[in-house]
């Protein structure tokens, strides 16, 4: 069959999976006062339908930020406009100011759901497939199974279609970003990042190996003549569409101020709830909430995720290769989320993690079958055990840590630590669910939970960053073998 | 997947458990007043003494399937007990909570493990040609497909709600042992069909002459006509008693107890009027849209007093009896008489002429087709009865493969009404769109169909609904037209077709 077909099928079927998770509930559904995110997405368009620009993200009598307050960047609020406007003209009494707080329907919430899935479709699918057919490797087969695997992967379809976000316009113009930097056009994907990042600040976790591949490519070309020119080029685009973006808040610092004061809270804390990261973590054996102040707490983990991602983005910055850019943004991601300030559990977008949230949405149901569905596939179609082998997985750095050690076949210790790693997740779950935790340890399941996750990111950036450091500077062979 | 060979079956499973894992994610979709008929007959059977299982009429929905359904609904409660003891109330009506949704769903999943059981003995029995295709190519595949991934089963047993995938699997298990030469036992699994679901009553002709002819003759003339003389009495006193038996289990209870009458009346429920609720797309539909369409004329042309026209409205959406205003009224003979006038010619073409299982099988897809057409109170569902066994045709014939097309797209198509509610509307049309372009993409590279080929089957199965549409408001009948015609044609090509040459 042909490839588009087989392509169409696999989108056809991702896009059914999504909507039969969007029947489900939805975060905050029928929980007064203060509902949920899908709450919060109704309220930002009623805001920004009904107030002035300069009052959005400002605390007045019309527009109260302790009620949902506006807390992303502004391409959020021109999304939540134009959907408000799409509101008014089904059903004004949607976006109605005052009056339509904590309104819920059947009409209302199948508009929500269609506005994720038509973002969706019009952003994060297209770069799922462009990807999986330009920038990875393999068979046309095996192009289509990765386009199938991404599009099933159950975080962000829980969380976009379940739990009620947008993250897939984010994620896609990241991802058109790593597609059209792939690609070579290095313009177009800082474009691309830039209106990413000001969707969703968390893309700011990958904003260091865009920046650190970007200026690694203009050393490469020599900063005397072309490299110096792509630089200009790049910075004006950055500049120009941040300004873009800005505009209506450009007139006044004080608008600017106040925006970064609400995407940046760091009055909040060092975290919140139960995240699986290392702050949250530590805090079991030694209360650091506590123990030092705020602002020393967000100096802290500053230093610390500063640390933590320079080795990956130095090494970048030397060899400026797709591949050490596919690395860097992993290695990334994962520091950012380990070490920063005030991270949420779903930035980590992964579900097994999630549980607690999932379970509070009543998105159980969901959650099992989608999280299966996409082991199943991901180890069928793209036969992820056959590839267990040392060679395969990159371990050769570890024989050489490991010298001192017995021989044995590292592949195979993956491989049966994977089973294990599932094994204890499914228990996990199953133990959150069914039985109820003791009387002086409430928090017992979520904590286990994110202790546990926590040790599987830890242990995955250090082995990524081991992979993508001991990669030689020149590429030895013209025919490496890429898993991706 | 790295390239796997013909006979490496891995994907077989794979494919099954894609699609059982998109059931369960419509578990919480929304089901039709079938689920509140099956959780009625869980409470029946459950808590009643079979005596009163026939009688009981608590809730509307009475009982009306034969007893081995009940016993079938009876073993379901014993689980259904472990997940929610109120569902088995017979007073408790409408009783819809997680439990009771997650259990009815589930055991609707569970038993379609009969379905992919059956789906897999037909991809056994199919023929092809040799020669190394990829996987994807291969009819078994394409047929895996088309079965276990059939739209109109996945919607009308996983969100409507019915248990039609245990019944065809129970029907393509049946199909499948004659195809592989086992005709006792496609013979079993027919009666206990036949004893759980009575509507596969529509195919019977087609098996009783097909066992007579082909099975208790045991020799054919060179000519291919009968040879009275090899007639076998061994064989036909097989075959009934395999009949008898399981009616006897079946029925038997009930004939002991003198509730034959009762039970009967509950199977055959001539009071239910002409045409379902929506419309089967059948000859009968065509019937009443003329019949109105006269009549507005008429009261249009003062040809016709109002007043003295029935009041009832066939669109209205109700079950019941009402008479034509113009056109003679049809009683259940009627039909029985034109349903038997439709199939005959298939039907002694395979006592004649017999071609074997795969005539079999074609006469199956006739009888299914005429009854669908010309029966009486007919649902749009069974149109899959014709649907289903006509795949095995569909990957074996490059004719076979393009008639398949149109009736599926139609058949299936005749089904959105069933899914109304506007959350279910992108699902049943990304659904439809994936098994449409599914089944055209694989069938026409397996023939080698030429787009010409391909543009005129859709244009001939959607032109007439475009049309349609501009003519809905003012008949009110509104798939049925262009539906009929299709089906119509379908009959004809489908018998018109190899078998008789």
């Amino acid at each position: 069959m042909e490839n588009w077909s087989l392509v169409s099928i696999c989108v056809l079927f991702g896009l059914t999976a999504r909507w039969a998770v969007s029947l489900n509930s939805y975060s905050g559904a029928g929980k007064p006062p203060m509902f949920g995110d899908y709450e919060a997405q109704r309220h930002w368009q009623e805001v920004t339908y009904n107030l002035p620009v300069h009052e959005w993200y400002f605390n007045t009598t019309d527009n109260n930020l302790n009620y949902w307050g506006l807390d992303y960047p502004p391409l959020t609020a021109y999304h939540s406009l134009l959907c408000a406007h799409v509101a008014k003209l089904i059903n004004p009494d949607w976006v109605e100011l005052h009056a339509s707080r904590g309104h819920e329907s059947y009409g209302h919430k199948l508009f929500m759901r269609a506005t994720v899935l038509v973002a969706d479709l019009l952003i994060y699918i297209p770069a799922v497939v462009l990807y999986s057919f330009y920038l990875s490797e393999g068979s046309n087969k095996k192009k289509v199974c990765t386009v199938l695997c991404i599009l099933l992967y159950p975080g962000l379809i829980l969380i976009d279609y379940g739990h009620f976000q947008y993250n897939s316009i984010s994620l896609g113009l990241a991802l058109w970003g790593v597609v059209v930097l792939g690609l070579g056009w290095d313009v177009l994907g800082s474009l691309a990042f830039v209106l990413s990042l000001n969707y969703k600040q968390m893309e700011l976790y990958h904003s260091l190996p865009f920046f650190c591949y970007l200026l690694g490519k203009c050393f490469k070309q020599g900063l005397a003549g072309r490299g110096l020119f792509l630089l200009v080029k790049i910075a004006v685009t950055v500049l120009v569409t941040f300004a873009l973006c800005w505009l209506p808040f450009l007139s006044d610092p004080g608008q600017i101020l106040q925006v970064v004061h609400r995407l940046f809270p760091v009055g909040r804390g060092l975290f919140e709830d139960k995240v699986a990261n290392t702050w949250c973590s530590l805090n079991v054996l030694i209360k650091i909430k506590t123990i030092l102040s705020t602002d020393t707490q967000l100096y802290f983990s500053l230093t610390t995720t500063l640390l933590a991602i320079l080795p990956s983005s130095i090494k970048l910055l030397m060899k400026p290769t797709l591949w050490q850019f596919k690395l860097a943004l992993v290695n990334s991601s994962l520091a950012f989320f380990l070490f920063s300030f005030q991270v949420h559990e779903k930035s980590i977008l992964l579900p097994a993690f999630m549980l607690p949230l999932f379970l509070k949405d009543g998105l159980l149901v969901p959650y099992v079958v989608t999280s299966l569905a996409f082991l199943f596939f991901s180890i069928y179609l793209l036969s992820a055990f056959e590839h267990c082998s040392e060679d395969k997985l990159r371990l050769g750095p570890y024989r050489r840590l490991l010298i001192c050690m017995p021989r044995m076949d590292l592949g195979r210790v993956t491989k049966w630590k994977f089973y294990f790693s599932i094994t204890a997740m499914a228990g996990l779950s199953f133990m959150s669910v069914a039985l109820a935790p003791p009387d002086q340890l409430p928090d017992l399941f979520p904590l286990l939970v994110s202790v546990f996750s926590y040790l599987h990111f830890l242990g995955l950036l250090l082995y990524f960053n081991i992979v993508q450091i001991a990669e030689p500077l020149q590429s030895v062979r013209k025919n490496q073998k890429k898993s991706n | 997947m790295a390239t796997p060979r013909a006979d490496d079956w891995s994907w077989f499973p794979a494919l099954a458990l894609g699609v059982s894992f998109l059931k369960c994610i419509l578990i919480n979709a929304y089901h039709s007043t079938d689920f509140e008929v099956h959780r009625n007959w869980l409470a029946i059977t459950h808590s009643l003494p079979v005596s009163k299982w026939y009688h009981e009429n608590t809730s509307e929905w009475t009982l009306d399937y034969p007893p081995l359904f009940a016993w079938f609904e009876y073993s379901l409660s014993h689980v259904a007990q472990h997940f929610d003891k109120e569902m088995l109330v017979v007073q408790n009506l409408i009783y819809t909570s997680p439990a009771t949704i997650l259990f009815q769903r589930l055991s609707v999943i569970v038993t379609d493990i009969v379905f992919i059981y059956a789906v897999k003995e037909c991809c056994r029995s199919v023929r092809e040609e040799k020669g190394s295709k990829d996987l994807l190519g291969h009819p078994f595949f394409i047929l895996a497909a088309l079965l276990l991934w059939n739209f109109g089963l996945l919607i009308v047993d996983h969100i409507h709600f019915q248990y039609n995938g245990f019944l065809f699997g129970i029907l393509l298990l049946s199909v499948a042992r004659h195809l592989q030469g086992r005709h006792l036992e496609g013979a079993l699994l027919f009666t206990v069909l036949l004893n759980l679901k009575h509507i596969y009553l529509y195919i019977a002709p087609a098996y009783g002459i097909f066992l007579l002819r082909s099975y208790c003759f045991t020799k054919d003339n060179t000519d291919g006509s009968v040879r009275w003389s090899s007639f076998s009495p061994v064989r036909l006193v097989a075959l009934g008693s395999i009949v008898i038996s399981v009616g006897a289990l079946s029925f038997g209870p009930f004939i002991a107890m003198g509730q034959l009458p009762q039970v009967l009346s509950r199977l055959f429920p001539f009071k239910r009027g002409l045409c379902h609720a929506y419309w089967a797309p059948n000859v009968w539909a065509l019937y009443n849209m003329v019949d109105k369409a006269l009549s507005v004329l008429g009261v249009r042309l003062k040809l016709l007093d109002v007043a003295k026209l029935p009041k009832a409205s066939m669109t209205g959406g109700l079950v019941q009896e009402f008479q034509h205003s113009i056109l003679p009224s049809v009683s259940p003979s009627i039909t029985l008489i034109c349903t038997l006038l439709s199939i005959m010619p298939a039907v002694l073409s395979i006592w004649c002429r017999p071609r074997g299982a795969r005539g079999f099988l074609r006469c199956l897809v006739v009888c299914a087709l005429g009854s669908f057409m010309f029966g009486w109170h007919v649902h749009e569902k069974a149109i899959l009865m014709a649907i289903l066994p006509f795949s095995i045709l569909a990957v074996e014939s490059r004719e076979d493969a393009g008639i398949f097309l149109m009736l599926t797209t139609t058949g299936h198509y005749s089904l959105f009404p069933l899914l109304f509610t506007a959350a279910e509307l992108p699902i049943k049309v990304l659904l439809m769109l994936l098994f449409t372009l599914y089944s055209f993409t694989s069938l026409k590279k397996l023939f080698r169909l030429t787009i010409g080929f391909l543009v005129t089957s859709l244009t001939k199965a959607l032109l007439p609904r475009l049309l349609s549409l501009a003519g809905r408001a003012a008949l009110g009948g509104v798939l049925v037209v262009p539906n009929f015609f299709h089906l119509r044609m379908m009959e004809a090509t489908v018998f018109l077709g190899p078998s008789m040459l």
